[in-house]
């Protein structure tokens, strides 16, 4: 179990990934955590949050506003980059290839921090993952329409039913060793020269 | 301009069919006008012709940059100059040592301020003439103790990297000017992209940040050009390559050669004729992607420095390659140095300055030349260049690197 202890702050605009980063945070048992979305506002909450560990996106630019604020804030215990402990660069490398940079404070023992990394690093790749779905998910749909629209011009032209349309275009498909898809695109720009001509 | 085009159309078919059986090295860049040597050395043939297959990889942040570099998912980058000595000192890092055998520019930065902040300046006496470093000070620090005297919050001012020449010209110049920047304003990373947006939402009232941000300012009616770096710290070391010093030692013929790639480069992007060329190429989405214009200013030595006003020619806006420029300098590289002393970023070693000098290697880029197949049109392997590579800030102060203790006592 996390240790309910430590104090994490995670700074994420996308809301999906924070929701999908503070859930696996709390479902390891880390109970203070933090989200921040507006870098802008982050420097004025940082000294009363006090965070043990920060958790950032890679490919945030606000890491090198972040970096500034452990030089500047003295009064604040410093937290530093992961990267920093070279004696785990498996780890690093991990992390890194998730797309996610974590700080801790300066002292925080290894043993403390690498399970929360290890939950970033799985919560980074669930959020890719999803993210992937979605796009197959998007994908799929507008192939759909597609096909759908082909079918039409031909029961239309043909003056068939669906369903043979719908062989139509698959016997075409497997002739040509194209894709579905690809074969009802080719209706559709065909119709397409034509209505214009 | 046209002889380089039939070369580029002559080149580039080749650039394709060849690069794959090269040796590939992968550098990191930010999105600023200032990384024009890399991609000219990659888009105009000029890597492949010096034998290497050159990829690069945007970049959102200098501390990405670093990581990367560190963990060897890039042979190296483009650096603010500070960077590799930060890196190499260890400050907020492991130590890894690093090199620089290259500097893609000198000067390119700008300082501007939002129209409020330059409208008040402009009030009192001895309203600051375009790029008068040391007026424009004066006017600053009129404002602040006025604003003191008022009890108004702290003026703030934009940088991009606690490591950044930015940070360090800004410190400079308002420290000559009388004003504590620790605490008369307060200093804040803001990313290049940002910059604009955080002075029109008032987070900040002014920003030093390299090309095209200043004129993305002016051309959005925003702020004011008021100081260049070419005034501020003439011919000064801006960004560099930087790669760790292992693999530099272990791959020395590749590095010759992007070495005498970037030279080659350097030369094509200095050249007034192709500035234009050079917009339209930095321009594209996958360097800057943004519009031509805008990015053409600085490369052409026209700054708008207002909306509304004249362009002014201004002399080594951006130097790319001319005067030695892309000979790494020791003795800049101590005096950013001796400003992360000055700024209490550093604590002051005594072996420091030979960790620096083993940093900065202008005799690497000197022996990679004299190896191309090529003459140097350069005057970098002259000593003479090196030595009018004195560093000059606008007050003049003399700079021993010899004694940077005394400097800053």
């Amino acid at each position: 179990m996390g240790d309910p202890t430590l104090t994490i702050l995670i700074i994420e605009e996308n809301p999906v990934r924070a929701a999908i980063l503070e859930d696996g945070m709390r479902e390891a048992g880390y109970g203070r955590i933090i989200h921040v979305s507006d870098m802008v506002t982050v420097p004025d909450k940082i000294c009363a949050i006090d965070p043990d560990v920060i958790v950032i996106g890679l490919e945030n630019a606000s890491r090198d506003t972040l970096e500034q604020m452990f030089q500047v804030s003295r009064t604040v215990r410093r937290p530093i980059a992961m990267f920093v402990d070279t004696s785990d660069t498996a780890t690093i490398q991990a992390a890194v290839d998730a797309g996610v940079s974590t700080y801790v404070v300066d002292g925080l023992k290894k043993e403390r921090v690498r399970p929360i990394i290890d939950v970033t690093i799985s919560r980074f790749h669930a959020f890719r993952r999803l993210q992937e779905e979605l796009a197959e998910a998007k994908e799929a749909l507008a192939a759909r329409k597609v096909i759908e629209r082909a079918k039409g011009i031909l029961m239309k032209q043909k003056n068939i039913n669906e369903d043979e349309a719908y062989n139509l275009l698959r016997r075409a498909a497997m002739s040509q060793k194209r894709k579905l898809f690809d074969i009802a695109q080719s209706v559709l720009t065909t119709a397409q020269l034509f209505d214009e001509a | 301009m046209r002889d380089n085009q039939v070369m580029t159309r002559e080149v580039e078919p080749q650039t394709r069919r060849d690069a794959r059986h090269l040796p590939t090295i992968t550098l990191g860049f930010i999105p600023l006008t200032d990384c024009a040597v890399l991609a000219v050395a990659r888009e105009r043939g000029f890597a492949v012709r010096e034998g290497i297959d050159l990829r690069l990889s945007r970049e959102v942040s200098w501390a990405n940059i670093r990581d990367k570099v560190a963990l060897g998912h890039l042979h190296g980058a483009q650096m603010l100059a500070g960077m590799p000595i930060a890196t190499t000192l260890g400050i907020n890092q492991i130590p890894m040592p690093m090199q620089v055998p290259f500097c893609l520019n000198r000067n390119g930065n700008a300082i501007t301020v939002s129209n409020t902040l330059h409208d008040a300046m402009a009030q009192g006496d001895g309203f600051p003439a375009w790029d008068d470093v040391a007026a424009a000070g004066r006017a600053l620090h009129r404002v602040i103790a006025q604003r003191q005297a008022e009890g108004r919050a702290p003026l703030t001012f934009g940088m991009v990297y606690p490591f950044s020449c930015h940070n360090y010209e800004l410190r400079y110049w308002m420290a000559a000017s009388g004003i504590d920047p620790d605490n008369d304003v307060r200093l804040v990373v803001v990313p290049p992209p940002l910059m604009v947006d955080s002075l029109r939402d008032g987070h900040i009232d002014g920003f030093c940040v390299g090309e095209p941000w200043s004129s993305v300012a002016v051309e959005a009616n925003l702020g004011r050009i008021i100081v260049s770096k070419a005034k501020l710290w003439r011919h000064g070391m801006e960004k560099v390559v930087g790669v760790p010093k292992v693999w530099a030692s272990q791959n020395g013929a590749v590095l010759a050669a992007l070495i005498r790639a970037l030279d080659r480069a350097a030369a094509w992007a200095d050249d007034p004729v192709n500035c234009h060329e050079l917009a339209t190429l930095l321009a594209a989405p996958e360097y800057l992607g943004m519009p031509e214009g805008v990015v053409a200013r600085a490369l052409c030595g026209e700054i708008l420095t207002g909306s509304g006003l004249e362009h002014r020619a201004v002399d080594d806006f951006l130097v790319l390659h001319r005067n030695g420029a892309n000979l790494p300098s020791v003795e800049h590289a101590l005096w950013i140095y001796s400003q992360m002393v000055r700024w209490r970023q550093a604590v002051r070693r005594p072996g420091d300055e030979a960790l620096i000098r083993s940093i900065f290697r202008p005799d690497v880029y000197r022996a990679a030349l004299a190896g191309a197949a090529w003459e140097p049109d350069t005057m970098a392997d002259s000593p003479e260049i090196e030595a009018s590579d004195e560093l000059d800030l606008f007050d003049h102060r003399p700079f021993d690197p010899t004694n940077i203790d005394a400097y800053l006592a």
